[in-house]
């Protein structure tokens, strides 16, 4: 038995130890790949399209980061997560990044040891019913069979709403968004509930889209947001300043076509430290100076990638809203970058 | 090689651990041993230390928080307010009653198919071969979809039940109509049963169920009396008096007595006027999927199992009751059925213990089974994965050997007896 003990002491330590040692960034570099947990398929936030390449809102900021760390926007590796498997992939290190509309709650921030590091999207949750069912307001789906997507604060938000309204419902609880949209589509059930944003995205893809409707009621907020694993506060660095590096050019009006213009011309010193051209603030946490730059160039500035993937115009549509920056009324503000 | 095996006592050396034959054996196993219960430790004492790296120590308290989410199918009262635990309750039941149902007609299908496809009625045979054939051969969530999608996308919606009073003034008919004289109502969120109503019931309702269940108890009692008074009359006289009529009335009348003392009347669902069917019991599509699917799966195999039953029992047996004028029905009966079923039911166990597992497959069909309840929404709201999975694993694991070993029972009790 001593033998057996020794083997089992040294085995579990060499694993203990190789665990605390490991800093994300290194492994990324080491990989040359960033692995960003997405969502298994919600247009115009992460969705491979017709030549497989992902797009979206959320997929943006992977790429935004990759660009960051590695240089180059292309060398991310996309793994698609449901409701129910996103947050133990993250956990046991099978994803670098979780960047799928994931809202930020006290629990999972505490309990699941996960750290979200910003917020991309304020959203809330709402319903999406068909126009015949003549409903227009969510207090009226009283006796409404409803699907959610199990695995998600929604189902949690809904049995809330539903008791404080005290009116009943009966839940179907379904796997993935594709699931729960087609049990909809066939009538399986009255409504559909999930993030506002999210029906805005489904609505897009339903062939007779003007026969449905999303009501009115926002039951819940829903701050969705990148998350990183507990504990690696550098890497949360990273991920939370190239967002903020995304805000800030925004507010500072760098876009993809002119970071170089302005790069040559800007007298601004926040600018010039964003882009790498005076200070270490790149260097400082682990990367490049020309980090923030390269991913501007990749992606660029977060009203760009807001337009392009699910602005108004696009099938989905949506207002910049609470997404606005806070210059204009909404609630997205970077702190300074110095 | 000689064998001397009166080894002098005194002379024993370490190597004889590895040389000697009389200790080698023991050697092995004790090295054996311990490389297993290495094993173990290590993969437990790694869990351990890598949950308590990660700052989350194993713990159970989370099953008696709040659950705070609504399950579509309960068999036990259940709210939003209810603990984790009860949630787990829930699902557990849901399981319990999906495998139990799926066994029964399984099992059905399987013998009726098994039988037939021994017929010797060319087109019979080839198409319960065709049945098997493609049951088993493709895999069981694709027949749950398979059967899923269909029973949602190609039924009515309730609303197509309805009837408004525009209707009635237009003299048109709703798009869709119930079956069965207007009880029974197929849509696709499920099928509309009509339910048990009692208009002078008990307050509370397990006691108008006990008394109805007395009743039918009672008379089943008094049935069997008369009956064995009739066989000792019989072994007496050589003459059996007539039964029939009074076992007729004392296994009716009463039910229909207390039934009717009760107020007993049926509870037909009503069309819907908002959402969904009024009243009535309703039977839910996942489970209906799962249920169709488990059972058309399972029963393949179990086709299969009859058959190599039947088919082991050799033809002499069939020709030697023959020559004793045993007519057909009763060889089957009588002579090969139950040599058949000591090679049926030890195999026939494991198809039940596949069954009763692959309801966790529920969550493809929308069913809300163990593991939807605490290895879905539990596991995902707490965060607690370890916990979760080491609980259903026990708790699949306890349902599993409770079944192998009351099954065992009836094996043995179909065993050949050797006196």
């Amino acid at each position: 038995m001593k033998k057996s003990v020794f083997f089992g002491a040294l085995a579990a330590t060499t694993l203990v130890a190789g665990m605390a040692s490991a800093a994300t960034i290194d492994d990324v570099k080491a990989r040359g790949e960033l692995l960003c947990g997405s969502s298994t398929g919600l247009t115009g936030f992460g969705a491979p399209d017709a030549s497989g390449n992902w797009t979206g809102f959320d997929v943006d900021l992977c790429r935004a980061v990759a660009a960051a760390v590695l240089g180059d926007a292309t060398k991310v590796k996309f793994v698609p997560l449901t409701g129910e498997t996103r947050f133990t992939a993250l956990q046991s290190g099978e994803v670098d990044l979780l960047s799928r509309n994931s809202t930020w709650t006290m629990s999972r921030d505490s309990e699941l040891a996960l750290d979200f590091v910003a917020v991309n999207y304020y959203d809330g949750q709402g319903f999406m019913v068909k126009k015949d069912l003549g409903v227009s307001s969510a207090k009226e789906l009283d006796g409404a069979t409803v699907c959610i997507q199990t695995g998600t604060t929604t189902e949690l938000n809904l049995a809330d709403f539903f008791k404080q309204n005290n009116i009943t419902y009966q839940p179907v609880n379904v796997a993935d968004d594709n699931e729960a949209q087609s049990q909809y589509v066939a009538g399986a059930c009255d409504a559909y509930t999930t993030d506002a944003s999210g029906l805005a995205a489904s609505r897009a893809t339903l062939p007779d889209a003007e026969n449905h409707i999303i009501l009115p009621e926002i039951i819940s907020k829903e701050p969705l947001g990148p998350v990183v694993r507990h504990g690696d506060s550098n890497w949360g660095d990273i991920v939370r300043w190239t967002y903020y590096a995304l805000l800030i050019a925004e507010e500072k009006g760098i876009t993809q076509a002119n970071v170089e213009e302005v790069l040559a011309s800007t007298t601004d010193e926040e600018v010039k430290r964003l882009l790498g051209a005076s200070g270490d603030m790149g260097v400082k946490i682990g990367l490049d100076n020309a980090a923030f730059k390269n991913a501007i160039l990749a992606v660029g500035n977060y009203g760009e990638i807001f337009a392009r993937n699910i602005g108004e115009g696009t099938s989905i549509n949506l207002a910049r809203g609470l997404n606005a920056l806070w210059t204009q009324g909404g609630l997205q503000y970077a702190p300074p970058f110095r | 090689m000689t064998m001397i095996n009166a080894a002098p006592r005194d002379d024993f050396r370490l190597s004889m651990l590895i040389y000697d034959t009389r200790y080698r054996a023991i050697t092995i196993q004790l090295f054996v041993l311990a490389l297993v219960l290495a094993a173990i430790w290590w993969l437990g004492s790694n869990l351990q230390a890598n949950l308590e790296a990660k700052g989350r120590p194993l713990s159970f308290e989370f099953l008696w928080s709040r659950a705070g989410y609504d399950i579509g199918q309960t068999f036990i009262p259940y709210t939003s307010d209810s603990t984790h635990f009860r949630a787990m309750l829930v699902g557990l039941l849901n399981t319990l009653v999906l495998a139990l149902f799926g066994c029964l007609f399984a099992t059905i299908i399987g013998v009726i198919v098994g039988v037939l496809r021994l017929s010797k009625n060319w087109l019979v045979a080839l198409l319960t071969s065709i049945y098997v054939e493609i049951f088993r051969n493709i895999p069981l969530l694709l027949w749950i979809l398979v059967i899923f999608v269909p029973l949602y996308e190609m039924t009515p919606a309730p609303n197509a039940f309805k009837v408004t009073d525009e209707m009635i003034a237009s003299g048109t008919e709703p798009a869709a109509s119930m079956i069965l004289g207007g009880t029974v109502a197929v849509t696709n969120r499920g099928t509309y049963i009509p339910g048990f109503l009692f208009d002078r019931g008990f307050e509370a309702g397990w006691m108008t169920t006990l008394a109805i269940f007395l009743v039918i108890a009672g008379s089943l009692a008094v049935h069997l009396t008369l009956n064995a008074r009739a066989r000792r009359v019989q072994e007496a006289t050589g003459v059996r008096p007539t039964t029939w009529w009074k076992s007729l009335i004392v296994l009716f009348a009463p039910l229909v007595l207390v039934l009717w003392a009760l107020g007993f009347h049926l509870d037909i669902p009503q069309p819907p006027t908002r959402f969904n069917f009024e009243g009535g019991v309703v039977v839910q599509n996942p489970f209906v999927a799962m249920l169709i699917a488990l059972s058309l799966y399972t029963g393949a195999f179990i086709a299969e199992i009859v058959r190599a039953g039947i088919q082991s029992v050799s033809r002499g047996q069939t020709e030697a009751a023959f020559a004793l004028g045993l007519r057909p029905n009763r060889t089957m009966n009588l002579v090969i059925l139950p040599q058949a079923l000591r090679v049926i039911i030890p195999p026939l166990i494991s198809q039940f213990l596949n069954l009763t597992k692959n309801t966790s497959l529920g969550i493809a069909a929308s069913y809300a089974d163990l593991r939807g309840t605490l290895g879905g929404v539990t596991l995902n709201q707490t965060g607690r994965e370890v916990e979760a999975m080491l609980l259903m694993m026990l708790i699949y694991l306890s349902i599993s050997l409770i079944i192998s070993s009351l099954m065992n029972v009836y094996n043995r009790s179909v065993q050949l007896k050797e006196r």
